[in-house]
């Protein structure tokens, strides 16, 4: 296959995985406005900011974190780079641009996602509608990731696709932890007050997380479990952990394909070991902070190695 | 010559309101069918295309706004007799086009014969020098023609155009033809029309035994496309898709140990066939345009060593210039012994007097295009232009004459289209697609039907607010 085409496969996959995650984001700041009034609310909007990494262009453009305000640049800023928006015409044009390596119906969902997320952004959102936008998001990436798993062949396309969304996934996962864990830290040893539990639940929440922690703890929150669980839990699909089980299945078919490893293979395996033989006490030791900068450096490694190794770009 | 010809010949329907024997079955289902059914199909058919992307870009729009050629669903139908007799015309053509361009490029017999004015071919842009004394793998020049014909009666088609570079719409062939089956399934159990789907089959057959002698047993035929924001980049990932080819760039590619080859996730792997969907002067930025990023640099060395086929090859745009189109009767008597089966369309060569004479005398009559032009750009259509247009473009034609041809303003046939108010006819043309391998000539029996959407109007061109139908060759 075409290392142009393994590129485009890759990036599709992580703009789309990137336009979900957005999305979940954007779900737990909605919550709050709901919940906990316009103060609090607009404290959450900065951290999706922030986690995003669009909160310097945002600044740039508004004075404050009023809602609709935020939602609407992280939706579809018509200059902001790494809208909801832009990532899904980026998310289209990668696929047009491998459109043989796909199958037709990964196609088709992919651009009908684009299309129906098009005219459903083509106008403001309001606070009203942005359930319904944020629900159209998540069940577009979804459907375009279930044509992907139901119709193409297990071979390198699918591994490259695959590699894609889970670095993507990784590195969000990652950054929520990063950005929040001021939230879990302080209270790591005592039971905390409801509003901390409110904190720790939008921790969950922006990872999806939420009902299977409550399910496998019997609905108590500790920020503890919280982190072991999005950091070490190989069950949940969006851990660390699981992340990397999954760069490491779809490197080893690489591998099998191709005959052979590569760098990318190696930097993995110290990565992943790194996080395999540690536990939740000793993260916390070290610094959470700390653990999560060093992974999310690991993690960038490693997307290097893949794309210097098969030949993404010249 | 004169300067407008006959009257309008409707293909469904003769003189006195009857159906002509062609579209007796397809009316008959027609009839029975309820219109409001008829109108939801019809607004259906447009989500299909949306949904699968067989969409274009329309150069000099919004960027990258795409747009849908709009798809009719009443076919154009063609008798087994006729097609016939066509596709013999266009064996025929397509056999002297070929022969031509080898003859262009090797001693010009053609044009020491006295036949051909060699001027035609002085400082003309799509004659490549680097061509000159090189005989492509198999003597293939036009590796896929569209030939395009228009029907002015019942026996009367004549070939507007040849397109020996790169004619596209052959996707819009086949996915009108899926999508009449996906509507109207029982439609082809009661009329039996000749399939066109195994085309990519038969295109990438017909590339790979036109594979240079160093291919292995089974070529690797890649599909070269400008990239996504080329107006015809759906058929080209469309086309590569159905041959399972890869669609390769420019930038994929490189010369490697004396080949060239693409860049795979494991290494440079070697190509043997280039079906190319990039003009010649982007090809290769060593011998054509040196800005060129669309291309391979050295290609064209490793061409000339005969290390790869490139399809169509270079330099057979000159075989679309529109003056020597004027030529084909004789080019065609020429190179076959034989009287042309398919007329052209009576030409005034404008860098002629006595023809410039008559065309400025008669412009607000004719359709004047320019030699090189295509894609219904750079035209003037006298009847519907306005004073000032026609003047315009008067002082551009006498300031390069030869840079002109003229023709009478054809009555194309008319084919109905489907309105909310009923049938309707419209101008239609027929561009059939032809593949040329040392194994012979191979016509897809149908092609693609244009139509003019717009009341009256005679222009097809999809840039121009033309559509498409499923065209259909009968069966025996």
């Amino acid at each position: 296959m075409l290392g142009r085409s393994a590129n485009g496969i890759y990036w599709m996959s992580r703009y789309l995985e990137r336009a979900e995650n957005s999305a979940r984001l954007l779900d737990v700041g909605f919550r709050m406005a709901l919940t906990r009034g316009a103060q609090a609310a607009s404290e959450e909007w900065r951290s999706v900011l922030v986690t995003t990494g669009q909160d310097v262009a945002y600044r740039q453009k508004f004075e404050d974190y009023a809602g609709p305000q935020v939602f609407n640049f992280i939706l579809r800023g018509p200059d902001n780079p790494a809208s909801v928006l832009a990532m899904l015409d980026n998310a289209r044009s990668n696929a047009r641009s491998v459109r043989t390596a796909l199958t037709r119906e990964a196609w088709e969902t992919t651009n009908e996602a684009w299309m129906v997320l098009r005219d459903m952004l083509a106008r403001p959102v309001r606070e009203t509608n942005l359930g319904d936008v944020i629900a159209a998001i998540r069940r577009q990436t979804t459907q375009v990731r279930g044509a992907m798993d139901g119709t193409m062949l297990r071979n390198e396309i699918f591994n490259f696709a695959r590699l894609g969304t889970f670095i993507e996934r990784a590195d969000s996962t990652a950054r929520i932890l990063d950005v929040k864990y001021y939230v879990l830290l302080p209270s790591l040893s005592w039971v905390g007050s409801s509003l901390d539990n409110v904190q720790w639940e939008t921790v969950l929440r922006s990872v999806a997380g939420d009902r299977a922690y409550r399910w496998l703890n019997a609905g108590r929150l500790d920020p503890r479990g919280i982190a072991e669980f999005l950091i070490l839990d190989g069950r949940f699909p969006r851990s660390l952990v699981f992340s990397y089980d999954k760069l490491a299945s779809n490197l080893a078919g690489l591998a099998r394909q191709y005959g052979g490893e590569t760098s990318a293979h190696e930097l993995l395996r110290a990565a992943r070991t790194k996080l395999q033989s540690v536990s939740i006490g000793q993260i916390i030791e070290g610094g959470l902070h700390e653990f999560i900068t060093d992974f999310i450096a690991d993690t960038i490694r490693i997307s290097q190695a893949i794309a210097a190794e098969y030949r993404f770009i010249e | 010559m004169q300067s407008t010809i006959g009257a309008t010949y409707d293909e469904m329907y003769d003189a006195d309101g009857t159906i002509r024997p062609a579209y007796a079955r397809f009316h008959d289902w027609y009839e029975g069918q309820d219109r409001d059914w008829l109108k939801k199909q019809d607004a259906e058919a447009e989500r299909f295309f949306r949904r699968t992307g067989i969409t274009f870009n329309v150069y000099g729009d919004d960027a990258g706004e795409e747009r849908l050629i709009p798809f009719d669903m009443i076919p154009r139908i063609i008798t087994a007799n006729e097609w016939r007799k066509l596709s013999r015309g266009i064996e025929q053509r397509v056999r002297a086009l070929n022969a031509f361009l080898h003859d262009l490029y090797h001693r010009q017999e053609i044009v020491r014969s006295g036949r051909l004015p060699e001027r035609l071919l002085r400082g003309n842009e799509a004659f490549l020098p680097q061509m000159v004394g090189f005989t492509p793998p198999g003597d293939v020049y036009t590796h896929v023609v569209g030939i395009d014909l228009v029907r002015t009666g019942p026996d009367e088609f004549m070939v507007l155009e040849d397109n020996a570079r790169t004619p596209s719409g052959v996707s819009y062939m086949l996915e009108n033809r899926e999508t009449m089956m996906a509507m109207f399934p029982e439609l082809f159990s009661r009329v039996a029309v000749r399939p066109v789907s195994d085309y990519p089959r038969r295109l990438a057959r017909s590339l790979a035994a036109c594979a240079p002698s160093c291919a292995g047993e089974r070529p690797v035929v890649a599909v070269l496309t400008p990239g996504i924001f080329n107006s015809a980049y759906f058929e080209h990932a469309f086309l590569a898709d159905q041959m399972g080819a890869e669609l390769v760039e420019g930038s994929d590619l490189r010369v490697v140990d004396g080949r060239i080859a693409m860049r795979t996730t494991t290494g440079y792997q070697p190509i043997d066939v280039i079906y190319r969907r990039v003009d010649d002067d982007y090809l290769d930025p060593l011998s054509f345009n040196k800005d060129s990023v669309l291309g391979v640099a050295g290609i064209m060395d490793i061409y000339r060593a005969g290390r790869i086929t490139i399809a169509n090859a270079p330099g057979t745009g000159i075989a679309d210039d529109k003056a020597i189109y004027s030529f084909m009767p004789e080019i065609v008597e020429f190179y076959t012994g034989e009287k042309p089966i398919l007329q052209n369309v009576p030409t005034w060569r404008c860098s002629e007097p006595e023809a410039l004479k008559y065309v400025l005398d008669n412009l607000k009559d004719l359709v004047v295009k320019e030699v090189h032009g295509s894609g219904g750009y750079g035209m003037l259509i006298g009847p519907t232009s306005s004073r000032g247009e026609i003047a315009r473009f008067e002082q551009k034609l006498r300031a390069r004459p030869e840079n002109y041809i003229a023709q009478p303003t054809l009555a194309l046939s008319t084919v109905p289209i489907f309105t909310k108010a009923g049938l309707a006819p419209r101008h239609v043309d027929l561009r059939p697609f032809v593949l040329v391998s040392p194994g012979g000539i191979d016509i897809t029996p149908g092609g693609l039907t244009r139509v003019a959407l717009k009341k009256g109007s005679l222009v097809v061109n999809s840039s121009q607010g033309g559509g498409t139908k499923d065209s259909w060759v009968l069966e025996d």
